[in-house]
């Protein structure tokens, strides 16, 4: 190559100057779109962090709640008036009342009504029922005076957690003055503990914060998951195994396989209008079930499930095929006796994840009338229940504080879930993982 | 135990009722599971007759004597399993129609909302909630007799289908007999039928929505749903109201949907491009490995959890943020939902594109350092142009995720049709809508409900198309370098 020369307004300058002249430029072009690229890199990263941070800092106050040691007399008059001592009469008794006495035991000056109400909204509409659960184990109680660790309502909770702020005016804050002074009383006579919210694990929803749990949420995602899982697995396998393994390749496979790839892309929501019109419109199966949102979540599964199968058997080298099918074995023996022990680890892998997407999934089930406020913990496939995901979305519209603590609390619980299934398939495919 | 010989039949009859009467009033899971260990047994049977027919010497059976227990156990399983399932479809609808035509006239003659109302009373009291309406609680005595008698005509049934089957397997069971032959079609069949699975989704999702979706348009026309630009599904209380109807127009909630999915689009992109562009060409391999998965998580991520973000954290947050520099910023804005699912999408468009990146071959990289170019320069002017039909690709699947998601839309946006391109306003989209027509509703026959499955008809087919054309783009592309 010739320095070629341009002449521009008299003044020659070679190719050669030019792109010097200009190197430094270049470089610092160069320069500035790594930089961009690492920025953008970081933002999502950073977004990442604030994502989770911000529902961990949220989540950590709802696994402690606060609980009022009260001395409660266990008035035979107002638990079991008629003194029959059977389980029926017991548990009909007015647990209520006693703590309201045991309540203005401790704060004697409480005289006027609207003050006694007051009061009486320190402790947890669930509080009757602890004690009652307590008399039903052992009706030897009754009669005695026995201090309680009564759950708090969640006002009082939020006061001493610092969300509900001293500082603000009385008209703007849900506890009142008086309500607050009690508190410091109680307190102060260390009648006020704070303690693991065992409550959050061990019952169903509620609409009172402080009694809400997680545990109908999460047997009902339990039961939902187990329905995909026997459903989704063994068809997902067998279809992909025809698919890869026996299909002749023709329009139909064509299609078929055009079908799951597009499946695999169908927004969920669709999925949620087909389970309504299906299966229970037509099918007539019952609103809410597990059984409805596992079928489902089979048909969204099934499509993830086929394609990580698929891609499994085919990295298992046809020699082995070959060798199966030269000793004498059928093709349907060649295939269930070699290819598929040897294609598992990597098909279960792709399932867990596709399970594991199944298991956040809450758009289709909001359809089918999952949303449905259900206090009972579900115990059959049948059974009215709500999953996981779902009650994080229904306590996420809960205007109350204490709600949107419990609501990181309980998406803090289904990422640990999401974490241990990645988790395990992360770990099938370090361990089994095959090079041919 | 002694037993006298004369003793022994009637003995014998008199166990056998009592088995029945133990037995064939069963729950289907008791069933089921009865079936399957029966089956095994059948299996067991089978196996040992096999065996017995050669005395052990198995080389002259035509089949390992495994073909013949399974060929015996498929034989005794299958029939039983048909018939529990076809009852299992069928029963609830029966017994409904059943207890309805039973019912006093007085129900009877009840339009049909109201009888179905009635229905889940009675389903809910059989489930065990209590009712004080004598007619529903005569109607459950019925029904649990029904489903009593039911269950027992169902277990008879199934265990007389599936020994008649059992034994005519076994029966047939002899040396020179093809089983694995026939075990093996079989098993075929049930290949085939489970991957035909696939399509009869495909098939379900279409007719049920597009069933529907007529019902709609036979109320609405075409027309005014698709170019209408006032949506007010929510039908008047009184009759005399204006738009007792309600309106149809989606145009706002199209609007919506493509607002929000811009917005997200253009966080998704620029990103999610950059970043796989950082991540294959310039990123050490173990920054790499660290930061690709971190990447990834973003996409594992359930999305309640991004619209719990969206709604609860970063709204309240972008509208402060506006009060300040003196903006109204909506509660609900697009912008806060749209960032949240930009966010959202960015590995959809950051791992496809950082395949085909790395697939567009080396010698063209190598020869545009040879001309001089900077590293930079050969990607923006070699490597993105040669690679750029897999980023579109990439770019409309993500577009097909975000038009579909459903979660952070439901939770962050709003409620009310607004046709509006300011992303600081509140726009509803057609998710959205489709989960609040529906949720809760249990009648299927006003224009309210029907109009649920006419948007997600119109999702359906968008996210279709753009599905295919990105699917048909990338493999094109991916033949392109292979």
């Amino acid at each position: 190559m010739n320095d070629s020369t341009s002449d521009t307004g008299g003044k020659s300058i070679t190719t050669l100057e030019k792109v010097k002249a200009s190197l430094g430029k270049r470089r610092a072009a160069e320069l500035r779109f790594q930089a961009i690229g690492l920025v953008s890199i970081m933002a999502a990263l950073l977004f990442l962090v604030v994502l989770l941070g911000s529902i961990v800092g949220n989540a950590l106050p709802a696994f402690t709640s606060t609980y009022i040691g009260l001395d409660v007399y266990l008035d035979p008059e107002q638990i079991d008036p008629e003194a029959k001592r059977d389980s029926a009469s017991l548990a009909g008794g007015n647990y209520d009342a006693c703590i309201k006495a045991a309540l203005a035991r401790s704060f004697p000056d409480v005289k006027d009504r609207s003050q006694k109400r007051a009061l009486n909204a320190l402790t947890s509409s669930s509080a009757p029922y602890q004690i009652r659960d307590m008399v039903l184990e052992n009706p030897g109680l009754i009669g005695q005076t026995r201090r309680f660790w009564l759950l708090a309502d969640d006002t009082v909770d939020q006061v001493l957690k610092g969300s509900i702020k001293r500082s603000t005016p009385e008209s703007e804050r849900k506890i009142k003055d008086h309500q607050l002074d009690w508190i410091d009383q109680l307190s102060s006579q260390r009648r006020i503990k704070q303690g693991f919210n065992v409550t959050f694990f061990s019952s169903g929803d509620s609409r009172e914060p402080e009694s809400a749990g997680i545990l109908g949420a999460l047997s009902g995602s339990f039961l939902t998951l187990l329905v995909t899982i026997s459903l989704s697995l063994p068809i997902g396998m067998a279809a992909a195994i025809y698919l890869e393994e026996f299909a002749p390749k023709n329009g139909w496979t064509d299609f078929i396989e055009v079908n799951i790839n597009n499946l695999a892309a169908v927004p969920s929501i669709v999925f949620g209008l087909l389970g309504l019109a299906v299966f229970i419109n037509f099918m007539g199966i019952t609103r809410s079930s597990p059984l409805v949102g596992g079928l489902i979540l089979t048909l969204m599964t099934m499509p993830v499930i086929i394609i990580a199968g698929r891609s499994a058997l085919k990295s298992v080298p046809p020699s082995v095929r070959d060798a199966a099918l030269g000793v004498g074995a059928s093709p349907i023996q060649a295939v269930f006796h070699h290819v598929f022990p040897l294609a598992m680890p990597g098909m279960l892998t792709g399932a867990i994840i596709g399970l594991s997407r199944a298991l956040g999934e809450s758009a289709p089930l909001l359809m089918i009338g999952m949303v449905a406020f259900i206090v009972d913990v579900p115990e059959g496939i049948r059974d009215p229940a709500t999953v996981l995901p779902v009650q994080i979305y229904l306590w996420a519209d809960s205007p109350e504080r204490a709600f949107v603590e419990r609501t990181s609390a309980a998406i803090l619980v289904l990422l640990a879930f999401l974490v241990c299934m990645n988790g395990l398939a992360v770990y099938l495919r370090k361990k089994y993982e095959r090079r041919w | 135990m002694l037993i006298a010989a004369g003793q022994g039949g009637a003995v014998f009859t008199h166990n056998f009722k009592i088995w029945l009467l133990t037995v064939v009033p069963m729950e289907k899971t008791t069933l089921i599971f009865l079936i399957l260990v029966l089956a095994a047994l059948m299996y067991y049977l089978a196996r040992t007759k096999s065996v017995r027919l050669v005395e052990g010497r198995c080389s002259r059976l035509h089949s390992l004597p495994v073909y013949y227990g399974n060929y015996a156990a498929m034989w005794f399983l299958f029939p039983g399993l048909a018939v529990i399932s076809l009852w299992f479809s069928f029963e609830d609808s029966i017994l409904t129609h059943l207890i309805v035509s039973g019912l006093p006239v007085e129900i009877m003659s009840q339009s049909a909302e109201q009888l179905g109302l009635f229905m889940n009373d009675v389903k809910n009291v059989v489930n065990g909630t209590s009712s004080e309406s004598e007619d529903v609680l005569r109607a459950v005595g019925k029904y649990r007799e029904l489903s009593s008698t039911s269950n027992q005509i169902m277990a008879f049934v199934t265990l007389v289908v599936s020994l008649v089957g059992g034994w005519l397997a076994y029966s047939r069971i002899a040396p020179g007999f093809h089983a694995r032959n026939h075990v093996e079609t079989w098993v075929r069949y049930l290949l085939i039928l489970c991957s035909s699975l696939a399509v009869l989704t495909t098939i379900g999702i279409i007719l049920s929505v597009l069933l529907e979706s007529l019902r709609f348009f036979n109320r609405i026309p075409v027309t005014e749903f698709l170019f209408g630009t006032s949506w007010s599904p929510q039908t008047a209380m009184r009759s005399d109201q204006v738009a007792s109807e309600g309106a149809f127009g989606a145009i706002p909630l199209f609007m919506g949907t493509l607002l929000i999915s811009l917005i997200a689009l253009s966080v998704a992109v620029p990103v999610g491009l950059l970043s796989a562009i950082y991540l294959s060409e310039y990123a050490s391999p173990r920054f790499r490995a660290i930061a690709k998965p971190l990447l990834e998580i973003l996409a594992g991520i359930p999305t309640v959890v991004y619209g719990f973000f969206a709604a609860l954290v970063l709204a309240p947050a972008i509208r402060e943020l506006g009060s300040r520099i003196g903006l109204d910023v909506s509660s609900e804005s697009a912008l806060a939902a749209g960032l949240v699912m930009g966010i959202m999408i960015i590995p959809f468009v950051s791992s496809l594109a950082d395949d085909f990146i790395n697939a567009v071959p080396q010698s063209l990289r190598d020869g545009a350092y040879a001309l001089g170019a900077t590293q930079s320069e050969a990607i923006r002017q070699v490597v993105i142009p040669a690679a750029l039909p897999g980023v579109v690709g990439g770019i409309l699947l993500a577009a097909s995720r975000a038009i579909g998601e459903t979660m952070i839309v439901v939770m962050a946006s709003g409620l009310t049709a607004n046709l509006t391109f300011n992303p600081l306003e509140a726009v509803t989209t057609v998710t959205t809508q489709i989960v609040t027509l529906l949720v809760g509703d249990q009648e299927f026959d006003s224009a309210k409900t029907l109009a649920a499955f006419a948007l997600g008809l119109v999702l359906f087919v968008v996210t279709l198309v753009l599905n295919i054309i990105s699917l048909y783009i990338v493999r094109k592309y991916r033949e392109q370098y292979e």
